[in-house]
């Protein structure tokens, strides 16, 4: 049993009408949020339409970031607040990202909480090993 | 990938990496792999930046299906092959000259060749601190056979200036910010690499139409360069008098430190080199890593090893960390800048977990690490030793 609550949808939808009237989605139908998409885990506050944390500051990171690209480009990535400012500043430079304006704080904040880099060694154990029986050949 | 499934997956999110396309969520957008297998692992949706576990990899000629796809931009719709046009020009190009693609394919003799592209940032993943991009592992490599005509044959019939040094293409695919006028990409070649023998204008992957996603209906291949030097949904070439400055040839874009740095180090632009020749590598593709087997039982393993411009010459294997190694049977490419493949079977002393890793060596001694290589600040060219993880009960 999932909890379900809903995010204040006029927000994102006033977010993604503004991000929209900039970068034309080029798959029609990107353009919408259905309300399935507003619908969060309680369990592990997971957004699942995008795989991004929940916390309060997640529609401006929806609004300002997937309207280009997908959220998976932020979800695998992982980086300090500098290092996530200059992504920000990358784009903003090649790639028409606009001024975040006074949202800049809070989304470098969220990106800097939710996706730090950690310290790993030269190189990691082997991960997410599934075993099987081997038929042999 | 519901749609692909043709069902919704319940705690999608739950789901191991690695299993079925990784970072599944319930995407406000259906996302369906068209025309790829369903285990290729989505590291991205818009654009596309698909990757291949590596045991998908294991036929000798990578399938259509399961070649990775690293896509900048949107690729064009409505394509109309009779009205697809490749222009030749610029300041070292003698004059400009238009082909379609009934002139390229009738012009021109053709050409097959099996030809390794791999993308620069193959392995991203295990740098430390980590570089920003698409997370690829191991998968962002395949060896298809390409038919086209070959590039040098179709530049010496416009015409290349002696002050040539570079050539650089422009594709039809659209800026994510869907600027018409923003081009997505446009990178090149020395003038050196255009002219190989192997450098092909190409048109179709084992024989069929190239993929939508992989640069139809026409494109460029280089054999052991970065992938992104093959410029898809080719319509422009251009010769140039210096080194290509498009989109994507600057800054860190494919380029990494000219002298190695310490991890971390933040690099100046113009101590930065581009990218040619792909350093020596290889996969195991068989058996997938995971394999539980009986003591006693011998393991037969198998892959592919390449080396950008050069080829391998030895493959060895290790069930110990590196602490021995064993030689592989290892065989010829079928041509030039094509991938190698080579075979093993490995005897284990007694039950428990192993890793098996493999270590190509290319034709002029140079093999691959068994830690991630120097750190650059994109996370280009780690070509460390690919493992997998056998159990002996």
């Amino acid at each position: 049993m999932l909890k379900v609550i809903n995010i204040n949808s006029a927000l994102i939808f006033f977010v993604l009408s503004a991000v929209f009237s900039f970068c034309q989605s080029p798959e029609s139908g990107n353009a919408e949020m259905s309300s399935d998409s507003l619908q969060l885990s309680q369990a592990d506050s997971i957004d699942q339409a995008t795989g991004l944390v929940v916390d309060e500051a997640l529609p401006l990171v929806i609004g300002n970031c997937t309207g280009c690209h997908s959220a998976k480009l932020i979800t695998q990535n992982r980086a300090s607040r500098e290092g996530w400012k200059s992504m920000i500043v990358w784009m903003q430079e090649t790639q028409k990202l606009w001024d975040l304006g006074e949202n800049e704080d809070q989304i470098l904040d969220y990106l800097a909480e939710h996706y730090a880099a950690e310290q790993t060694g030269r190189r990691k154990n082997l991960q997410n090993i599934q075993w099987y029986d081997l038929e042999t050949q | 990938m519901s749609t692909v499934l043709g069902a919704k997956i319940v705690y999608a999110d739950h789901m191991p990496a690695g299993l079925i396309p990784a970072a599944l969520t319930e995407n406000t957008a259906p996302f369906a792999l068209e025309g790829k297998h369903p285990e290729l692992v989505v590291l991205n949706d818009r654009p596309w930046n698909v990757e291949t576990p590596p045991h998908l990899l294991d036929d000798p000629v990578t399938a259509a299906e399961t070649l990775f796809v690293r896509n900048n931009g949107i690729p064009p719709k409505n394509i109309d092959l009779s009205q697809w046009t490749l222009t030749i020009e610029g300041e070292s190009a003698q004059k400009k000259k238009v082909y379609t693609l009934e002139d390229l394919k009738s012009k021109f003799k053709n050409y097959t060749y099996q030809l390794t592209i791999e993308c620069g940032g193959n392995g991203r993943n295990e740098f430390n601190p980590p570089a920003k991009g698409n997370q690829w592992t191991t998968g962002a490599v395949g060896c298809p056979e390409w038919t086209g005509v070959k590039l040098k044959d179709v530049l010496k019939d416009v015409g290349i200036k002696d002050d040539a040094v570079y050539i650089g293409y422009y594709g039809q695919d659209t800026h994510l910010s869907n600027d018409p006028e923003k081009v997505v990409i446009s990178r090149g070649v020395p003038m050196h690499k255009a002219l190989e023998d192997e450098s092909l204008i190409a048109w179709a992957l084992n024989g069929k139409d190239l993929p939508l996603m992989n640069g139809y209906p026409l494109r460029l291949v280089f054999g052991g360069w970065p992938a992104s030097t093959s410029g898809k949904w080719l319509s422009r070439i251009v010769i140039r008098n210096q080194v290509h400055d498009g989109p994507k040839m600057g800054g860190d874009s494919y380029r990494v430190p000219c002298k190695p740095v310490a991890p971390g180090t933040k690099v100046p632009e113009e101590e930065m080199c581009i990218i040619e020749s792909m350093p020596v590598k290889s996969l195991i593709t068989y058996p997938k890593t995971g394999a539980r087997i009986d003591e006693g039982q011998p393991l037969a393993i198998r892959g592919h090893a390449w080396a950008g411009d050069l080829s391998v010459q030895a493959v060895d294997y290790s069930i110990d960390f590196g602490a021995s190694w064993k030689s592989c049977k290892l065989q010829a490419p079928k041509n030039r800048l094509a991938w190698q493949h080579w075979q093993a079977e490995i005897d284990f002393p007694e039950k428990g977990y192993y890793e098996v890793w493999a270590r190509a060596k290319d034709s002029e001694g140079k093999m691959q690490p068994m830690l991630v290589p120097g750190w650059n600040p994109k996370g280009y060219l780690n070509n460390a030793c690919h493992r997998i993880a056998v159990m002996v009960v």
